[in-house]
């Protein structure tokens, strides 16, 4: 019935049809949770009734009757069906509670038109509502978000998967921006609200005297960080420029720091009563030694993930789970020092990522990013689930006075906060932030969860007014995600804030980028100060010379960024070549007659180039797609909303299993574009032979030819070159053995006993050229049963 | 000596001619004054050789473009081409005008015009031939210099990630070619359509100090 619900609501039409079948998808769901979930005690909350009385209430009781007998003596018979839910009670809710998340999930992407308005996360707050209400409307206790289980399960998989893809670049540009924001803006907001609360709370009218400093300094240190968690959840959605989307999101990463002092300091200074200025000191003291300790926990487990990842050429099965254990061990020896947790996991992530995706196979790649995005997808959605559902369960204690004054102080200091040290900022910053991203960072400083879970831990015993702290914090998160975050999609729009640029990065701009890097560096040194760009250069040079040496296993120690990705761009324009010839539409398709001829400075006789047939393209893509591994330097974080399913990866298995043991590739021939919307750019024309590699370095009058006609292996439809070109009419110029490419194809005799596997691009006749690779990176490619390319997002050097 | 006698015209009034005309403040000016005296040891111009006493300039690949940038006529500003063999401190100035930020508030059309300024000192920087075109050879060559400091870098891979770039330039700015048609090279105005998604008058600057930190270097 489910399946059949699913279809009609995608073959719906109407969007009202649709929505209703949403809506009967979402009743029939909470029908279900509701008994099973909610009848029984849910694990997560230690503090919920015990109410294993009622287990058999909803409809179970057909399956009663067997209940009794397996308990029973003798003389009874043999229970064939017997209804033990006792024991897998737990494991039974927890994956009730994350099979609920992700049918939201799917449920709110039926729904384009509600998701167009209002964010995710909203509408996950509100069925958190729901079902929260529901179950107590069947009379049981909701169960409340346990701290716990927030910041040990839910919260890591979230920073980690925000680490391991942060782009580096502009959050290392940007980093002193980010850190007095994060650092700076989080104590000025504290202290602002803090004592403006206090304030407030001593007048008479309010009757909130027994509210002391402390407690409203501990309040406010609670209610002031942003929330990385819920920035995450609303910034994806509006692709807003990168400038302004890693301002605010590194912001509520680093000021976790912040948070974690200044909750334990009040807290502490809470039981004690009174400060002195010794306290005081030791908490810069401490914050200094939580901040640089976490950071220094997560780069020492970072650089250990990347050691061992060294040594996995082997056991490439399990290299995913290294990096996921030792990010998780950062995160949790951080925690037991009570340093910074948050920040431990981004060091760990980000120093591991470099060496990490120098080493491991493409498919382990492929496996960190999609459980990443998976883990971190559910974590979110829960978390917003069980906030909704925290808010129906918990007592509250709701003081008109008190939450006002919070939501709207908090406001204030925000933006406050963000003007003045904006003001501060623009005096150092080469690119100043104009008063349209000062409006963003201010209004993108949303609230979450992990505020409520630290509000949560608050201790009843010291602080009575727990109740009414954690009402007002609700309301704030609440106020923040749903009035802040669905409005801020159109104020983007309607102040013309500058969108993310969707355009891939080109050869042209990766070139000239690097070129800037080298040409700023030396400007810079003739100035005769040391820079931004002097420092990253020295890094850079160190990080080759010595860092890379030891964590990256063999050869791929060398090899530069610009061939990286210049490989990467074969790659994938030959993938994408190939699948528009596939009569798949390719991604970006160029739509151009320009090809290698009309480039080469020497001038070619007019040739009619041949066609590529379609089946042979496939071969092509295959080989080409062994070379993808070596590109992985680099990846664009990206937003797991669009995370696109990969067009390449079914037909790639077919090819896969025909050719699983391409050991060799030749060359290529451009050829004009057959269909009219392929990129021109060029066909690959190979031969795989594992066996027979003879090639002839001097080539006389045929392009990129590739004897395999004999080997066994090569499935029918092996390109058979030489047939074609032996048919040319015009002959290129001869070429010789060195790669001179005045025309002629060049053909690089590759290591006797090697076989390789590379993309080489031939010029002339319109060809384009590539490298070999060495013995080495053959091994790995081959000892990796192929990639699975899917490409689509652009790699960031680590170290530009 | 005539050093200093001459050292005596670019004196304070000077300094506020250049400072209107490249858009630096006096303390700038000041301050790259005395680098340039450094640089050149107090003579009145500026030679190449004069470049190495840079000694971190030694490990940047394109070293030899970036000394020529500074002797090329064309980036002087004035309109003429060709270059010399010295310069002054109002050229080495000019040149170094290239790489200020843009103040905070301008309009559309001067963040243009800075782009386009920007852009044109880096095309100078790669039209070695000053045919006002890239060709493939000069591209080749910048590839080639970028990737000098790969170790294991093999004969072909300059030329074949130019060949490359140069395939996408042409694709992106002229589109559509006969198969006969030979794409000369990379035109300024292709130039500028390519690196438009590089907002390059945000990325290309240096923070010029305005104290003197002489001083405090112990050097270089």
């Amino acid at each position: 019935m489910f399946q059949h619900l699913l279809r009609t609501a995608s073959g719906c039409k109407s969007l009202l049809g649709r929505r209703l079948v949403t809506v009967a998808l979402l009743v029939y769901l909470v029908g279900t949770v509701l008994p099973l979930g909610a009848a029984s005690s849910p694990d997560i909350s230690a503090r919920d009734a015990n109410s294993d009385p009622n287990q058999h209430d909803a409809g179970q009781d057909q399956h009663d009757h067997g209940h009794h007998n397996s308990s029973g003596g003798g003389g009874k018979a043999f229970p064939v069906l017997s209804f033990d839910f006792e024991r897998i009670k737990m494991p039974f809710e927890i994956s009730l509670w994350v099979l609920l998340a992700s049918l939201m999930k799917l449920g709110f992407h039926l729904t384009p038109r509600i998701s167009n308005i209002v964010p995710e996360s909203c509408l996950l707050i509100v069925v958190g509502l729901l079902v929260g209400g529901l179950i107590k409307v069947v009379g049981q206790t909701p169960p409340v978000l346990d701290s716990e289980l927030f910041f040990l399960c839910l919260l890591p998989p979230i920073i980690l998967d925000a680490g391991y893809f942060l782009p580096i670049r502009p959050f290392t540009e940007n980093l002193g921006t980010i850190l007095i924001f994060a650092v700076v803006g989080t104590l000025w907001n504290t202290f602002f609200i803090g004592g403006l609360l206090y304030g407030i709370c001593q007048l008479e009218q309010t009757h909130l005297g027994q509210v002391d400093l402390l407690a409203c300094l501990l309040f406010a240190s609670i209610i002031s960080a942003v929330d990385p968690v819920a920035v995450l959840a609303v910034f994806e959605e509006i692709h807003i420029n990168e400038l302004l989307h890693i301002l605010v999101f590194g912001e509520s990463l680093l000021n976790d720091a912040v948070t974690v002092v200044l909750y334990h300091l009040f807290e502490e200074f809470a039981g004690k009563g009174q400060v002195t200025v010794v306290d005081v000191l030791l908490g810069v003291v401490c914050f200094l030694v939580v901040a640089l300790g976490g950071v220094m926990v997560g780069a020492i487990y970072g650089i250990l993930a990347a050691f061992t990842s060294r040594f996995t050429s082997h056991t490439r099965v399990i290299e995913p789970l290294f990096v996921f254990l030792y990010s998780y061990m950062a995160y949790l020896s951080a925690e037991v020092f009570h340093l910074s947790g948050i920040m431990a996991l981004i060091a760990c992530g980000v120093v591991m990522r470099p060496y990490v995706e120098a080493n491991i196979s493409h498919k382990s790649h492929t496996t960190i990013k999609y459980f990443l995005k998976m883990w971190s997808s559910v974590s979110d959605t829960l978390i917003f689930i069980f906030l909704g559902v925290s808010t129906v369960a918990g007592n509250h204690h709701w003081n008109w006075t008190f939450v006002t004054a919070t939501v709207i102080l908090t406001l204030v200091a925000r933006v406050l906060g963000v003007v003045g040290l904006t003001f501060i900022i623009n005096k150092f910053r080469i690119v100043k932030l104009t008063t349209k991203d000062q409006f963003i960072i201010a209004y993108g400083g949303l609230r979450g969860a992990i505020a409520f879970s630290l509000g949560y831990l608050l201790d009843p015993v010291h602080f009575p007014m727990r109740d009414m702290f954690l009402t007002a914090i609700i309301t704030v998160i609440f106020f923040t995600v749903f009035v802040q975050g669905m409005t801020i999609r159109p104020l983007v729009d309607l102040l013309a804030v500058k969108k993310k640029q969707e355009t891939k990065r080109s050869i042209n701009e990766e070139i000239h980028t690097q070129f800037l890097d080298h040409l700023l560096t030396g400007i810079e040194d003739i100035c005769g100060h040391y820079g931004h760009h002097h420092w990253k250069d020295k890094m850079n040079r160190f990080n080759k010379k010595y860092v890379k040496k030891c964590l990256i296993a063999g050869e791929r120690s060398k090899e530069p960024q610009l061939i990286a990705f210049y490989h990467k761009m074969e790659m994938k324009q030959a993938i994408e070549l190939v699948e528009s010839g596939g009569g798949v539409k390719a991604p970006a398709a160029m739509p151009s007659t320009v090809s290698m001829q009309n480039i080469q400075p020497k001038k070619q006789p007019e040739r009619a180039l041949p066609q590529l047939p379609k089946g042979r393209e496939e071969e092509i893509r295959q080989i080409l797609r062994t070379n993808l591994q070596r590109t992985r330097q680099r990846l664009q974080s990206y937003n797991r909303h669009t995370l696109v399913a990969d067009p390449y990866e079914d037909r790639w298995k077919e090819i896969l299993m025909k050719r699983k043991k391409i050991t060799a590739m030749s060359n290529y021939l451009t050829v004009p574009a057959p269909a009219p919307d392929s990129p021109t750019m060029s066909r690959a024309r190979l031969t795989s032979d594992p066996q027979a590699w003879s090639i002839k370095p001097d080539v006389d009058n045929v392009p990129a030819i590739k004897v395999d006609l004999a080997s066994p292996q090569s499935p029918p439809d092996t390109i058979n070159i030489t047939d074609e070109f032996g048919k040319r009419s015009a002959a290129p110029p001869p070429t010789t053995a060195d790669g001179d490419e005045d025309g002629g194809l060049v053909m690089k005799p590759p290591p006797p006993s090697l076989s390789v596997t590379t993309a080489t691009w031939k010029k002339g006749g319109g060809g384009e050229e590539g490298k070999e690779e060495p013995q080495q990176r053959l091994m790995r490619c081959l000892s990796d049963p192929g990639p699975s390319g899917e490409e689509e997002e652009e790699d960031e050097p680590f170290l530009p | 000596m005539g050093a200093s006698k001459s050292l005596q015209t670019t004196s304070e009034h000077d300094f506020e001619d250049l400072a209107e005309r490249t858009g630096f403040s006096l303390e700038q000016i000041k301050n790259l004054h005395k680098r340039f005296q450094w640089l050149n040891n107090h003579q009145e111009t500026l030679r190449r050789e004069d470049f190495e006493k840079v000694s971190h300039l030694s490990f940047n690949p394109i070293r030899g473009q970036i000394i020529q940038a500074f002797f090329d006529k064309r980036n002087f500003g004035k309109g003429e081409v060709g270059e010399v063999d010295e310069i002054g401190f109002e050229q080495f100035l000019t040149v170094m005008s290239h790489f200020k930020a843009p103040n905070k508030k301008i309009t559309e059309e001067e963040t243009e015009a800075i782009r386009t300024h920007k852009l044109r000192f880096l095309f100078n920087m790669h039209d070695t031939d000053n045919d006002g075109t890239i060709t493939l050879d000069e591209y080749r060559h910048l590839v080639e210099k970028l990737l000098s400091t790969c170790e294991t870098l093999e004969e072909d891979t300059a030329k074949a990630i130019a060949d490359a770039a140069m395939l996408e330039v042409a694709k992106i700015t002229v589109v559509h070619m006969e198969p006969h048609e030979v794409y000369e090279g990379i035109t300024f105005e292709q130039f500028q359509q390519i690196l438009k998604g590089i907002e390059i008058e945000r990325k290309m600057n240096i923070r010029f100090l305005q104290m003197d930190t002489t001083p405090m270097r112990c050097g270089k």
